[in-house]
């Protein structure tokens, strides 16, 4: 599936911004996870400004698709967006991660308006986001529930069980992202303790696999619409991404798993995003 | 007659602990359709396998995976649903504590834990299946209601009551084969609140579980030797009865306390906690397990080998009675 050339615009631009903003928050507030953050933005940017059930008005909006962040580490981005979507206020933003903000790294659901629940503790989301399908399933309840795993956190056996569970459960009124960026902290997974071959190891666990570029909105869209046809298998969809990605002296790089900014690093983290955009702006107008 | 129980069960002094929670669980389960019922491959163990031949599209059984059973349950709280989550305590408190503490504390979600085979009560089958840490636990845990009914019928009204509370409670009951204390639904139990099962002037034993029979009979015991002895069923380990214990502390100034638990955080902890920071004297004795695992073997003798059962708890009353809680005013000679 191809995205109206204004609709994938728009999406991109939005995740421009939204990396922009993942910059300056972090630099304001002395530091954060860049390198998740970065790297998950087009996932939560697709989910929030296309598919995702949500009122602006009201974030705890009692029918709104549920959305939680098991890589809590990356509620960075996360609050980032909430802050985009008018829940939370800019100044509370810049004050992520100090005492008396709303904001601890990880996000608390009863602090940070539009959280659902409050992860940080790796996996642990995971089954929390499963059993709120379960229970909207019991309840008739029309929402989606979407969820984004890291993939460092797979290593975890709790997402297996929960794997296990959901195949059992087939919890089809749920999506599962997998931010596979492939580095955690001290290294590539696949140094550390090897998750490869991902596609086959959720097969095996009942799922419906899918495995896109995590960075390209047209396949994260076609993705997260076949995943609802699918009705037989819960459906997890592995996003190759970029840890770091659009801030060029970051990408790949384990040390930005988290960091602090000063003026300059933070200057030229910006200029590196601006001149991706001009990249693609400029490539955009040439193909048309 | 307790919140929510607006019925009886008529073959009560048949029915074990865990058969009456299963059987309560279920008819609770009729008038309130959010309750669901999870385990993991202990339905039958646990008797919330009971819940299943009523409500089955309101009962899970997760297989042998407890920690994630935990995390649904957390998250099956987000639409309205009321989750009861059974399983042994040694598996509920223990390899689950951080899922209870971030999944349903922290989260704060509406989830009920009923641990079957606290304490000594699985005997036969070792210290891996024992569980005498999770009183500590689970009072460490922010928010949680910490429950331990003395019997059967206990064990109903706590059910009934920790569905109508509105947070996360735990529930840790035996294995089902304890003697009743009471002989049918017909008292008042509240959550909090200790229930004086035996008046007393000369020294308060404050019990919980199995040992609240046990202490009853050592209570009896010692009358028979002219002494008076207070005996409160603590049910509640959290929130405590601060005021049942400072009425003890200051009525008889000697207490002991007995359960089926380490000594080490349970409901000796709490009490002493009560004591210490009330800057009152008082001679306290903590009955439970000293810091060791118990054998494999029978209940029973575990709990005699421990003094928990009567003859223990009446061998403390007697030690307890000849000391003197200090009266010094500057206890120069102490130092």
């Amino acid at each position: 599936m191809a995205l109206a050339a204004e609709e994938l615009k728009m999406l991109q631009d939005k995740a421009y911004q939204i990396r922009r903003r993942i910059v300056q928050v972090t630099e304001r507030s002395g530091g954060g996870h860049l390198g998740g953050s970065l790297s998950q933005t087009d996932i939560l940017v697709a989910l929030y400004y296309k598919y995702m059930n949500i009122n602006k008005d009201d974030p705890r909006w009692p029918e709104r698709d549920r959305f939680v962040l098991s890589k809590g580490h990356g509620g960075l981005g996360h609050g980032v967006i909430l802050g985009d979507l008018g829940y939370v206020a800019d100044e509370d933003l810049d004050k992520f991660g100090k005492t008396g903000s709303i904001f601890g790294m990880h996000l608390d659901r009863h602090k940070v308006p539009g959280v659902d629940a409050s992860t940080g503790s790796l996996a642990h989301g995971f089954g929390i986001g499963l059993g709120f399908a379960l229970g909207a399933r019991l309840k008739g309840l029309p929402w989606h529930t979407y969820i984004v795993l890291s993939d460092g956190e797979l290593h975890e056996g709790t997402i297996w069980e929960a794997a296990m569970a959901g195949a059992q459960f087939n919890l089809t009124n749920q999506t599962t992202f997998i931010d596979r960026n492939r580095l955690m902290i001290d290294g590539f997974t696949e140094d550390i303790m090897k998750l490869e071959p991902l596609q086959d190891k959720w097969a095996a666990f009942g799922w419906n696999v899918m495995r896109i570029d995590g960075h390209d909105f047209n396949q994260i869209c076609q993705a997260t619409e076949d995943a609802k046809k699918v009705t037989d298998k819960p459906t997890v969809i592995i996003c190759d991404t970029v840890k770091g990605k659009g801030v060029e002296f970051m990408e790949d790089e384990r040390k930005w798993h988290y960091g602090g900014l000063d003026d300059a690093m933070a200057k030229d983290a910006l200029a590196s995003l601006d001149e991706g955009k001009k990249k693609r702006d400029a490539a955009e107008k040439k193909a048309s | 007659m307790a919140i929510g129980l607006t019925w009886t069960i008529d073959d009560a002094d048949t029915m074990t602990q865990g058969e009456i929670y299963g059987e309560v669980l279920t008819r609770l389960g009729d008038e309130n359709p959010n309750i669901v019922a999870l385990t993991a491959d202990l339905a039958g163990s646990t008797k919330i396998g009971k819940f299943q031949t009523k409500h089955a599209d309101r009962f899970f059984n997760f297989g042998i995976m407890e920690t994630n059973m935990v995390g649904f349950a957390s998250g099956m709280a987000e639409s309205g649903l009321i989750p009861v989550v059974s399983t042994f305590a040694a598996f509920a408190a223990l390899r689950c504590a951080e899922h209870v503490r971030t999944d349903v504390c922290y989260n704060r979600r509406n989830v009920k834990i009923i641990a079957t085979h606290s304490g000594t009560s699985f005997g036969p089958a070792g210290p891996t299946h024992h569980c005498i840490e999770d009183l500590a636990v689970m009072r460490a845990m922010v928010g949680m209601t910490v429950i331990a009914p003395a019997d059967a019928y206990e064990t109903a009204k706590a059910t009934a009551a920790a569905i109508e509370h509105d947070g996360p409670v735990y529930i840790r009951i035996g294995r089902s084969f304890e003697p009743p204390l009471w002989k049918d639904l017909d008292f008042d139990w509240e959550i909090g609140k200790a229930i004086t099962i035996n008046e007393g002037t000369d020294i308060t034993v404050i019990a919980c579980g199995p040992a609240v029979l046990h202490a009853k009979e050592a209570a009896e015991r010692a009358k028979q030797n002219g002494l008076s002895v207070r005996v409160l069923d603590m049910h509640t380990i959290k929130p405590l009865d601060n005021e049942a214990v400072m009425k003890a502390l200051i009525d008889t100034r000697r207490i002991i306390t007995a359960e089926d638990h380490s000594v080490m955080g349970g409901l000796g902890t709490a009490v002493a906690d009560v004591i210490a920071q009330s800057g009152k004297g008082c001679v306290l004795k903590k009955l439970g397990l000293q810091d060791v695992f118990a054998a494999a073997g029978y209940p029973e003798d575990l709990q005699h080998q421990h003094k928990i059962d009567a003859d223990g708890i009446e061998e403390a009353i007697a030690e307890v009675m000849k000391m003197d809680f200090e009266a010094d005013e500057d206890w120069e000679d102490e130092i």
